[in-house]
């Protein structure tokens, strides 16, 4: 899923500083999985916004919704016969959601209210932890199953550099070797031909690194 | 010849090698250079000049491989790939070519959250082994990685550096294979001060005949204090020093310690010289260039051979 | 009705504040003691994000708290409630509410219901 973390309160006061009358949007994707942005948090952080601003003496109007998903045209239009009411939204969708609902509703400010973090997974509950950087072209196959664009700090594909210390990164003590988990993956399967052979530059045109990617499905539209 | 360095002539001829470092100072002074060139000077084949180690920002290295070589040794230019694209490291490789640098050391580089600027993006468009068969086939096939021909290719005696000491053990020397796979003409290892894990490296590369196909420079450092001992074995990752070593520094009493390292570095490199499948040694004299007459003399290896250039 | 304070949601306690309470306490069953197993568990550690958030908007986190009880402690459980009371009472009106006084003295005749 998109992971996510809240904004500090105080910035998103600051930015709504302008405004009295707005939606606050949350999003019933990835944000209510990872418990940033679904319906109990545009709750919280209305609850939040309008104590905040009435104790301050400036009163603001929330009018609170959720969407089934900020990141498709059907679920945004929604918003379309209210939103022009409103001076602002202020949406805790990932940063996805939140430029979509830009595009469409031209008007009308879009305000992040949480900072979007990455692809990850639920490693217990209230911990995530990254797993893919969506760099368009996955070696998993001949890893282990374990990135080494995402686990190796290093992003480096002839592994452990000589930083790997018992298992551990050179960057904390807290991030696991990659390549040390790709070893210990790779003996495992018996696949430790893998680890001898040369790998060929990455092509990081398929990355973001070749400008904003788009995926077209024919069969599709 | 590959590149027809003084570092490649004295190896091939079958001399023991030396190779020290500068590191390249936290400004533009060239003073601080030529400075630390001039106890190196006559003292080894060829000076490493670091890329700003530890992610620390410092004067370019190829700015200081220029400086080293004016100054009369002959440079090796370390290149790491965290802060150039494959497009940076292919310009820079052209250009310390053409300004007659011969000796490249191929790098990951420190993660940068180590340095001045931890909030800085870092690149590894390619990583130090892609770089290896980068400068190699720009060097021996004159193509760019593209496949577009070179108007002239870039002459380097290609090095890489390994860690013995680097978790996990057993693919250390695996890891070794691929470099030298990759193209790596030589290699420079992590300061070496618990021999027991090196013969054993050693042992494990010569099984797979590694020590025939690339010159294995062991690295070694001085020792100034006791002090320093057991913070490089504490905060530095893949610093290996062994309580004895550790015990016979700290035995000394405090006045007397820089030269019980010099004595042990001294016992080191006549130590590795004896062992085979070691082609050299790569002396780290960290801000302590000093000291390097003392320590290559003492070990028995000046003056250095002169090798027709 | 709420069958547990591991039903308690946060924005159910900042609702309280924003209808003018004061102060909110939340009393549990003893730790260890949930028929839910960890209700009141969670229940703290709402409470105890409701806190941090009165915190950073200044509304004061010590007009939240929370108490574990058992059903039998009646006399605890009015001497728990003298003293948040009167932690509440030493505190003062919510700023919310000293905010909608001044704005009811200031133009009384615009008053919302």
């Amino acid at each position: 899923m998109i992971t996510g973390t809240p904004k500090p309160i105080e910035e998103i006061i600051e930015m709504l500083e302008p405004y009295d009358n707005i939606i606050v949007a949350g999003c019933f994707g990835c944000v209510t999985v990872c418990r940033v942005g679904g319906d109990k948090e545009v709750q919280i952080l209305s609850s939040t916004v309008r104590l905040a601003r009435e104790a301050a003496g400036k009163k603001i109007k929330i009018k609170e919704v959720c969407l089934e998903r900020q990141c498709d045209p059907e679920y945004v239009e929604l918003m379309r016969p209210y939103v022009e009411d409103y001076q602002a939204v202020l949406s805790i969708a990932c940063g996805a959601g939140i430029q979509f609902m830009a595009e469409k509703f031209s008007v009308t400010p879009l305000l992040p209210g949480i900072n979007t973090g990455f692809l990850g997974v639920t490693e217990r509950q209230g911990e995530w932890a990254e797993r893919c950087q969506g760099c368009g072209d996955c070696v998993l196959h001949l890893t282990g199953g374990i990135c080494p664009v995402t686990r190796c700090a290093k992003s480096i594909f002839h592994g452990p550099c000589g930083g790997s210390v018992h298992g551990t990164c050179e960057v904390s003590k807290n991030v696991t070797c990659g390549w040390q988990l790709i070893i210990d993956r790779l003996k495992s399967l018996d696949q430790m031909e893998n680890y001898a052979k040369l790998k060929p530059y990455k092509g990081w045109d398929k990355s973001r690194d070749g400008g904003p990617r788009r995926i077209i499905r024919e069969d599709m539209i | 010849m590959k590149s027809g360095s003084n570092l490649e002539k004295v190896l091939a001829a079958g001399h023991f090698a030396v190779t020290a470092e500068c590191g390249p100072p936290r400004g533009a002074n060239p003073n601080k250079v030529l400075e630390k060139a001039e106890h190196v000077k006559g003292n080894v084949d060829a000076c490493n000049v670091t890329d700003n180690q530890t992610s620390v920002v410092r004067m370019s290295s190829l700015a200081g491989c220029i400086l080293v070589k004016e100054s009369g040794t002959e440079p090796l230019l370390q290149m790491v790939v965290r802060d150039r694209n494959r497009i940076a490291i292919q310009s820079d490789l052209l250009g310390a070519s053409a300004l007659g640098v011969r000796n490249l050391l191929c790098l990951s580089g420190d993660h940068q959250k180590f340095g001045d600027d931890p909030q800085a993006k870092n690149v590894f468009d390619i990583d130090s082994i892609q770089l290896i068969y980068l400068a190699k086939m720009m060097r021996d096939e004159g193509i760019f990685p593209s496949g577009d021909k070179l108007e002239g290719a870039p002459k380097f005696y290609i090095g890489c550096a390994v860690n013995p000491f680097a978790d996990p053990y057993e693919i250390r020397v695996a890891r070794l294979k691929l470099k030298v796979d990759a193209g790596a003409d030589f290699v420079q290892t992590q300061c070496i001060y618990n021999m027991d894990i090196f013969k054993q490296y050693m042992e494990d590369a010569k099984k797979q005949g590694l020590h025939e196909r690339v010159k294995i420079l062991a690295g070694v450092t001085p020792l100034k204090s006791a002090g320093m001992a057991k913070f490089m074995n504490r905060m530095v990752a893949g610093i290996d020093i062994p309580e004895d070593v550790i015990k016979r520094i700290a035995d000394e009493p405090k006045e007397k310690q820089a030269a019980k390292g010099i004595e042990m570095c001294i016992e080191q490199i006549q130590e590795v010289k004896e062992m085979e499948g070691i082609a050299g040694a790569h002396v780290m004299a960290i801000e302590w260039e000093e000291k390097l007459n003392e320590i290559i003399g003492g070990a028995g290896l000046l003056p250095r051979p002169a090798v027709e250039q | 009705m709420l069958p547990c304070t591991g039903r308690i949601e946060e924005s159910l306690l900042l609702k309280a504040f924003e209808n003018g309470a004061d102060g909110v306490m939340v009393i549990g069953c003893l730790e260890g003691d949930c028929h839910y197993v960890n209700g009141n568990i969670r229940a703290r550690a709402r409470v105890e994000r409701v806190y941090n958030i009165l915190d950073q908007i200044k509304i004061g986190p010590d007009r939240v708290r929370m108490y574990n009880l058992s059903a039998g402690e009646g006399a605890k459980f009015a001497a728990f409630a003298n003293e948040f009371v009167d932690q509440v009472i030493e505190l003062g009106p919510s700023p919310i509410n000293v905010a909608r006084k001044h704005e009811v003295q200031e133009s009384p005749q615009e008053v919302e219901t």
